[in-house]
């Protein structure tokens, strides 16, 4: 592909819809080429049938998609040579060893010989599965499994990546080893779209879209996200009870959110002057709180002050 | 086509077919049991034991129980004291024929009167009580006619050799031993249980694992999947095929009067109706269970119309055209008229027309179903 300009995805008003259902609803971005890509969403809010979509595994209900510069629609094998995906659910034969996985997929993508054999051994031990490799899939923990699906989607070398929910059952050190893989990948080029529940991990993408409903309902860098004026005010309280505080300002109409962040309480303000309104309502109802503190909003804040307005 | 990617998935499929002991002894043991079964219970019904209630007690009644002995068909082995005897015997099953010749036999003879001897069969199968009464019957003339004819000589008759010398030659199977008839018709019928149920898994198993995403991902077109997953299972039936083969030339002494060739071209001929069918059950259905009950309405009445078991020519008129809409009526009659009469495609042309046409037709709509499935 020829650089910077023509971005690596384009995907223009793709809609799904399974009966009366509608899955996704006229969602459109683009994705730039060497870039993370963060989808996120609570489950069901249409990120897997995006990326599937993407994939050329269902075919939209209308709009369109680009990838890599080829119409998924019309040039799905162009498009299916040159991507990875990793579907979310499990994808293994249990049947078969790690190693018989590799060989398959290698065999698919035509890969033979040495090129083979030094690209199997360099994921078996990239992704610590050496050790495993004789193993059959069946008998690997949810991790190695994993490992394992991580393992098949890159051997190919893919200039575009799928990774929906990667780390979902993954315990917190693989987490971080998966997080450095996907990092690295992006520096050697490769653009990936991933999604995550997990927001700490959102952190680690150059561009985010927030999924709900089928809809996109907000998109940016984690930065302007955060920053965005939109999000009004988000307050810190710290409070010797604070599921009082939390119970008693929930419902009023200045709230756009609120919820716990630890031991603190974290509240969306949608007004200005919500800061000097929250506190006259906890001084009114002699409700006993340590400190109120404008705070930066964490991923979290923006997510649960977007999917509250609804 | 790209003939590596085909390969990778004929070696996927083969290295998952031997891993999995339980598959391999089901599709290598079950044709044996089969052909072993059917080919033992297929057995003539010879021999029955039949009960005998001798109140003559003379030379005459004893030369026609021999008669019947001799026969090969009875043969009597319990004597009665009572008619309640007879009955109970025939009651609880340990007879299945009962003779009762009353005790004035030698004396009616003698006085050129006419004695009535009871046969009673248990009819609860008819086939074989109809067999049973006509040897009886067969038996009593036969007696009845030498005795005239001794009779006649006695007075002094010249009587010449006159009347209609039947000689019956059994064509093909001239020991008339049914085995001959049922061990080719089993060949069929465990070809098509066995490829139509390893076809089955192929995309329904493979949705099930979540593993058919996977592959709808990667650079594999249908083509080159149903291929990859069709060649390991054509294998298995070619081994079958020379397991049963082998197994009723020197098991049964069943031999291949025909060519062995076109046997196995046939049986190629019958992969697209097999393959095809288990591809198509493979599509629709959400689970492998439920491709397992949605076979079963094929399977069984294509079993019993087929002429397996009940020949197609003695079913009633609409039976029959069932039976033609049965792609296994034809592949039997192929597989008998190879094994049994030795005929070739000069006589098997229109069966192996049939069977192509049907081979083409299902063959077609699993691979339609199988393409709108994966791509």
């Amino acid at each position: 592909m020829n650089g910077s300009a023509a971005p690596t995805i384009r995907a223009d008003a793709l809609t799904k819809r399974f009966g009366d259902f509608v899955a996704v609803s006229d969602v459109s971005f683009e994705i730039r080429a060497g870039e993370i890509w963060g989808f996120l969403g609570p489950n069901g809010a249409g990120k897997s049938t995006t990326i599937r979509m993407l994939c050329g595994v269902l075919s939209p209900t209308s709009g369109s998609a680009e990838v890599l510069g080829f119409d998924v629609a019309r040039d799905p094998e162009e498009v299916k040579l040159r991507i990875g995906y990793m579907a979310q659910g499990s994808s293994l034969w249990n049947d078969l060893s790690v190693q018989e996985h590799l060989r398959f997929y290698a065999g698919l993508f035509g890969l033979a010989g040495t090129k083979r054999e030094d690209a199997i051994s360099h994921w078996l031990k990239r992704l610590d599965l050496y050790g495993q490799r004789a193993r059959l899939a069946g008998t690997l923990s949810g991790g190695y499994r994993k490992r394992l699906a991580l393992a098949c989607t890159l051997l190919h070398e893919p200039q575009m990546v799928f990774l929906d929910e990667p780390t979902s059952g993954v315990d917190p050190l693989s987490r971080r080893e998966f997080w450095d893989i996907i990092v690295a990948l992006a520096e050697a080029g490769t653009t990936v779209l991933v999604t995550t529940h997990y927001l700490d991990e959102a952190e680690h993408c150059n561009d985010l879209a927030l999924i709900y409903d089928g809809k996109i309902v907000a998109s940016g860098t984690p930065e302007s996200l955060k920053r965005d004026a939109r999000n009004g005010i988000t307050a810190e309280i710290l409070s010797p009870d604070t599921v009082r505080v939390l119970d008693a300002i929930e419902t009023q109409p200045f709230v756009a959110s609120a919820g716990l962040y630890g031991s603190a309480l974290h509240v969306c303000i949608r007004e200005r002057d919500g800061l000097d309104r929250l506190s006259q309502f906890l001084q009114e109802h002699a409700i006993p709180v340590d400190s109120i503190a404008q705070v930066t909003p964490s991923l979290e804040d923006v997510f649960a002050s977007l999917v509250g307005k609804r | 086509m790209n003939w590596g990617r085909v390969w990778t998935i004929a070696a996927k499929e083969f290295t998952q077919f031997f891993r999995d002991h339980r598959t391999v002894g089901a599709t290598v043991l079950m044709p044996i049991l089969q052909v072993i079964l059917y080919g033992y219970l297929s057995s003539d019904i010879k021999h029955q034991p039949t009960i005998a209630w001798d109140l003559s007690q003379t030379a005459e009644s004893r030369q026609f129980l021999d008669a019947l002995t001799n026969s090969q068909y009875f043969s009597i082995t319990f004597r009665a004291q009572s008619m309640r005897d007879v009955v109970r015997h025939i009651d609880d099953g340990q007879a299945l024929a009962g003779i009762v010749i009353p005790p004035d036999y030698a004396t009616l003879l003698h006085r050129k009167q006419q004695p009535q001897v009871m046969v009673a069969v248990d009819a609860s199968d008819a086939t074989a009580a109809q067999t049973a009464l006509s040897v009886a019957e067969a038996v009593g003339t036969n007696i009845s006619h030498t005795l005239q004819i001794q009779q006649l000589r006695l007075q002094g008759a010249n009587i010449p050799r006159i009347g209609v010398d039947v000689r019956a030659r059994a064509w093909y199977n001239p020991g008339l031993r049914q085995e001959v008839f049922i061990v080719p018709g089993v060949l069929a019928l465990v070809m098509q249980f066995t490829m139509t149920f390893l076809s089955m898994s192929t995309i329904v198993r493979e949705r099930e694992l979540g593993t058919l995403e996977q592959l709808i991902v990667s650079p594999i077109r249908s083509s080159e999947l149903m291929l990859g997953k069709m060649i390991p299972i054509m294998t298995i039936g070619y081994i079958n095929v020379t397991m049963i083969l082998l197994f009723a030339v020197f098991w049964f002494g069943v031999p291949v009067a025909g060519s062995v060739v076109f046997l196995y071209l046939t049986v190629f001929v019958f992969f697209f109706t097999t393959v095809g069918l288990g591809t198509f059950v493979s599509t629709i259905a959400k689970t492998y269970i439920q491709a397992i009950q949605l076979i079963q309405f094929f399977l069984l009445p294509s079993m019993l119309l087929s002429g397996f078991i009940f020949p197609v020519d003695a079913m009633p008129k609409v039976m029959q055209w069932l039976a033609y809409l049965v792609p296994l009526t034809y592949f039997l009659a192929i597989v008998r008229g190879i094994i049994i009469k030795g005929v070739g495609i000069d006589y098997l042309w229109p069966q192996v027309l049939m069977l192509l046409a049907f081979g083409m037709v299902v063959f077609t709509t699993a691979v339609l179903r199988f393409r709108k499935r994966i791509d």
